[in-house]
């Protein structure tokens, strides 16, 4: 029960809240997940947006990510809170790190794949070479 | 990426392939992971291995007028990147992102 899972947490605020309230919002919300034993490991805000549908008579809210990662527990205590705050007016929760570590995986399969190919070393070798100029330009630029 | 698509040319043609070739002349691109002759993914071609349901704009593609998931027989995606991409679209609806419906 204790491994480690990560969330992706998206939840609407009421559009009458200001820049103010969202944030002292989303602090709370990070109180209780470290509470919780859990790890925040982003938090952002997506602005304001028209929802694609009224919800509870509005058309707009502010959206805002969080990132966790935890056991599970504190996203039950976190769900349960906002469900009860009537300032949200929607959340979604979703578990990211199996789909992530599948992806890892493809992406691991890919480049051994690739390396075993004939000619991957001119690839690998024009890879390289390719971004190098830019980084060089880039310096003389700054200087 | 260009690299990418050079070293995937080459290696089906280094296996001499005839079937391959008419394939290709007859429509221009690699058939994705599955060697399809009409239908190509386009998931399968740029690699994507993650569909973000927050990315609006993106699934927005894949949305025709009245808010309906685009079937694959008209996309040509894979089934596994269609699945994937009906999830992305139905959390974004479910967070109103994304319409359900629209008249």
């Amino acid at each position: 029960m204790d491994t480690q899972r990560q969330y992706e947490v998206v939840f609407i605020v009421d559009p009458t809240a200001d820049d103010d309230e969202v944030t002292r919002l989303t602090d709370g919300f990070k109180q209780i997940v470290t509470d919780q034993g859990g790890a925040i490991t982003k938090a952002e805000s997506m602005g304001r947006r028209k929802l694609a549908y009224e919800i509870l008579h509005k058309t707009e809210g502010s959206f805002v990510l969080m990132e966790i990662e935890g056991s599970g527990r504190e996203i039950a205590e976190l769900e349960r809170r906002m469900r009860v705050n009537d300032r949200i007016i929607r959340y979604i929760t979703v578990r990211v790190d199996e789909d992530r570590q599948r992806a890892q995986k493809f992406k691991d399969k890919r480049e051994r794949k690739a390396a075993k190919r004939p000619g991957a070393q001119r690839a690998k070798a024009i890879s390289e070479a390719g971004p190098a100029p830019e980084v060089e330009e880039a310096q003389e630029d700054a200087a | 990426m260009s690299t990418n698509y050079e070293d995937r040319g080459r290696r089906y043609n280094g296996g001499g392939d005839d079937d391959f070739d008419r394939g290709r002349s007859m429509q221009g691109g690699r058939g994705g992971r599955r060697m399809r002759r009409r239908r190509i993914c386009r998931f399968c071609i740029e690699k994507v291995d993650i569909i973000d349901f927050k990315d609006t704009r993106f699934l927005q593609n894949f949305i025709p007028e009245r808010g309906k998931i685009l079937p694959r027989r008209i996309s040509g995606n894979c089934a596994i990147h269609q699945r994937m991409l009906a999830e992305a679209i139905k959390r974004a609806r479910n967070i109103a992102l994304l319409p359900y419906t629209t008249d």
